[in-house]
């Protein structure tokens, strides 16, 4: 354990646990992203909010809902010890610096984009995961003509609600669920709300660009033949894609609802 | 014929380790811009000298680009505006006449400033005494060849071991770390033959007196890449991060 315990508090150990946790992070992207286009479909939310109540209450994926939010908490308090860390390996500084000749943007500006998608996920999360956890959100029905295929959608009174149920009864299925889909739809109302979103998912691009190919040079995983695939999938998926379909998000729900 | 310009030095001063220290200008005139930045500096000092001053002091010994003894923060950048050369190999024509040149020292909490521009790299040696060697019994000479190398290993170590230690990586990094200087230490003898009885002990060592010393962490900018007057590449810090990571996760035994 002595061995574990110098490992990781060593300059190597504890970048090795930023890299560590940020590809976790990174990873939990896809899903998220993959799970949440459901808010394109035109179901009035059903499959949307099937698939949240699927997300809180699947075991497998309640412990890895506990591993993410301890990545998250973790990433950010190292982020802040290596920085002070650095900040002390140069107590004095330069008059002039020139930064920008020598290295990009985004890897020099990975404290502050940290920051800025810090708060975001805070806000994310009381908006939310708060809200959805502590049944501050609608409830809905959904009955659904098995013959037609029907739905018809109806908000139901915070009374008549006690957990997520979907059966069939006289060919017609019925599913009570927690309508967090209203509640994105109402919080998307809130321009500043859908401004701050684009503005964090912009600044998660510029901090995957980075971040994305650091994990893997400091895992030391780096080979001529595999590096341009590693940034390819830095550059293209994680900086461009994922954060456009996030963005997207907010946007679509504010201009069509 | 050489140009000639006149310019304005902004000078680091600083008498020793504990003075506070403070920007100081002097004019530097009618500079051939053949000269080199150390003559250009040598010709400033001349000048001090005549009018009882103190000269400007700075680092500098076989001012051929190999020593990896001088060192400046010239405009914000290490070794100057120029890549891949030492400021030795810094000349004139790459600043313009009427220019204000801004010359500090490395600033790196491992490298206190002795006086005004020269700093104690005594840091990096520590590191390299560390476990950046070799140990050999001596005898007769080896057969050259004897010991087979792949040709584009043996190519890599050397790429690596062309680290003249200038420190230039240090002073660019925003954090201060000595990364890609400790990691072309430990590659150049992790990629021979010759360097495999002490691999691992090696790699934990050196990256121990590294952190000893309170060189900062790499987050991977690349700024040393590009500043390295040797051209030592990001690879290297990849190779230690790999080196060090096996020897304290699977090489416990091998390690004393």
């Amino acid at each position: 354990m002595g061995n574990f315990k110098s490992t990781f508090s060593s300059t190597l150990g504890k970048k090795l646990i930023m890299a560590l946790t940020g590809l976790f992070l990174c990873t939990f992207l896809i899903v998220h992203l993959v799970g949440n286009l459901q808010i394109f479909s035109h179901d009035g939310g059903k499959a949307f909010n099937e698939y949240s109540y699927f997300m809180t209450h699947f075991p497998p994926i309640k412990i890895i809902s506990y591993l993410l939010y301890a990545s998250i908490i973790i990433h950010a308090v190292y982020a802040l010890i290596l920085t002070l860390h650095n900040q002390k390996a140069r107590p004095v500084k330069y008059a002039v610096y020139e930064g920008g000749k020598n290295a990009s943007w985004s890897s020099r500006n990975m404290g502050i984009l940290g920051t800025v998608l810090l708060i975001f996920i805070v806000t994310h999360m009381a908006n939310f995961w708060f809200k959805y956890h502590n049944d501050m959100v609608p409830f809905v029905e959904y009955r659904t003509s098995l013959q037609t295929g029907e739905t018809t959608v109806k908000e139901i009174p915070a009374s008549e609600f006690r957990d997520f149920v979907k059966y069939v009864d006289n060919g017609v299925e019925i599913v009570r669920a927690k309508d967090l889909y209203q509640q994105v739809s109402y919080a998307f109302q809130n321009v500043w709300l859908v401004i701050l979103y684009v503005v964090a998912m912009a600044a998660m691009g510029f901090h995957l660009y980075h971040g994305f190919w650091s994990a893997f040079q400091t895992f030391g995983w780096d080979h001529k033949k595999y590096m341009p695939i590693v940034s390819f999938l830095g550059v293209w998926v994680f900086a461009v894609l994922i954060p456009l379909g996030f963005a997207a998000m907010p946007l679509y729900v504010y201009f069509t609802k | 014929m050489s140009k000639h310009m006149n310019l304005t030095i902004k000078v680091w001063r600083q008498k020793n380790v504990q003075d506070k220290g403070g920007f100081k200008t002097y004019k530097a005139d009618n500079i051939a811009d053949d000269m080199s930045f150390l003559e250009m500096l040598d010709v400033v000092n001349e000048g001090l000298t005549k009018k009882g001053e103190d000269p400007i002091h700075f680092d500098h010994d076989c001012r051929e680009g190999i020593c990896g003894m001088c060192s400046l923060y010239i405009n914000g950048r290490p070794h100057g505006p120029k890549t891949a050369i030492t400021t030795c190999q810094l000349h004139m024509r790459s600043f313009n006449d009427g220019e204000t040149i801004t010359i500090e020292p490395w600033r790196s909490g491992a490298f206190p400033v002795i006086k005004d521009l020269a700093v104690d790299r005594t840091a990096f040696d520590r590191i390299q005494q560390a476990g950046g060697y070799v140990s050999v019994n001596t005898g007769g000479i080896p057969d050259a060849n004897e010991i087979p190398v792949p040709k584009p290993i043996a190519d890599e170590a050397f790429n690596s071991a062309t680290c003249i230690g200038c420190g230039a990586c240090v002073a660019a990094c925003k954090n201060g770390s000595a990364m890609l200087f400790v990691s072309a230490k430990i590659s150049q003898m992790a990629l021979l033959p010759q360097g495999q009885q002490e691999r691992y002990q090696r790699a934990q060592a050196m990256v121990n007196q590294m952190d000893t010393e309170g060189f900062g962490s790499c987050t991977n900018t690349g700024a040393c890449e590009v500043e390295c007057p040797k051209e030592i590449s990001l690879t290297n810090i990849a190779r230690m991060n790999r080196e060090y990571f096996t020897a304290k996760f699977f090489k416990e035994e091998e390690m004393h």
